[in-house]
């Protein structure tokens, strides 16, 4: 991998982080509005949602050092 | 403090770039270290209210008289608050033998909402909501929940209210 292309791959990764952090905080605000509305329903679903968002931008995360990694070995 | 990966450099190199290609590398990878924490911080208020909602004790509600049957025609209503003086409630009589009583509060944004007996729905003047007098469900606009209900007894001509259905 090239170093503009693996620049390419964070920039990449770091746009779906951006859209995964989004649908957090949309499920965030969602998850309080229910909770102070007196519906618990929702909320342990939510969590979890949150927790799978949360593994996946820690993946993406990692796969960007590991990009990092590599370019500065050259 | 030796670098970790090759152990050849030391750590601050890291943090610290020289050539401007590396620089490129180190200002993403810190960007993306501090959405990830972000992130973990959403997680984290998800998992505070999960919390919350499972050591959050159910309300208790006194009973409380609110009004005589006899002083409300059919159509007409009552303001009375419940359960405490800071929780306006508004009681419709929809039929001779049939009450309903409603929070006044919209859930949009807590303007007093009132009966509009032309339209037989309960209205709110801010934003248009509209809500069912039957089941106090919203019929339009913007507000995202039913009205809570307040649930009443009638005991001979007096009408009590025993519990808030959110």
């Amino acid at each position: 991998m090239t170093r503009k292309s693996g620049l390419t791959a964070i920039d990449g990764a770091i746009a779906l982080i951006a859209i995964l952090l989004v649908v957090q905080m949309w499920l965030l605000t969602a998850t309080l509005e229910s909770y102070l509305a007196g519906h618990p329903e929702p909320i342990l679903p939510a969590a979890i949602i949150s927790a799978i968002l949360f593994a996946a931008c820690g993946g993406l995360f990692l796969f960007i050092r590991g990009i990092d990694v590599t370019a500065r070995k050259r | 403090m030796k670098r970790t990966p090759s152990g050849s450099e030391p750590l601050w190199r890291d943090e610290f770039a020289i050539q401007t290609g590396v620089e490129r590398y180190v200002a993403r990878r810190q960007f993306s270290k501090f959405l990830v924490l972000t992130s973990l911080g959403m997680f984290i208020g998800n998992l505070w209210i999960l919390v919350r909602s499972w050591f959050a004790e159910k309300p208790s509600f006194m009973p409380q008289q609110i009004a005589a049957a006899s002083d409300i025609g059919v159509g007409e209503v009552k303001l009375f608050s419940y359960p405490t003086r800071e929780d306006p409630c508004i009681m419709i009589r929809t039929a001779a033998d049939s009450f309903v009583a409603y929070s006044q509060k919209c859930t949009h944004l807590s303007c007093a909402v009132y009966f509009a007996k032309d339209h037989n729905r309960l209205e709110c003047p801010c934003h248009e909501g509209y809500f069912s007098v039957e089941t106090g469900s919203v019929l339009q606009g913007p507000p995202p929940r039913p009205l809570p209900r307040i649930t009443l007894k009638r005991d001979g001509d007096n009408l009590i209210a025993t519990g808030i259905e959110l």
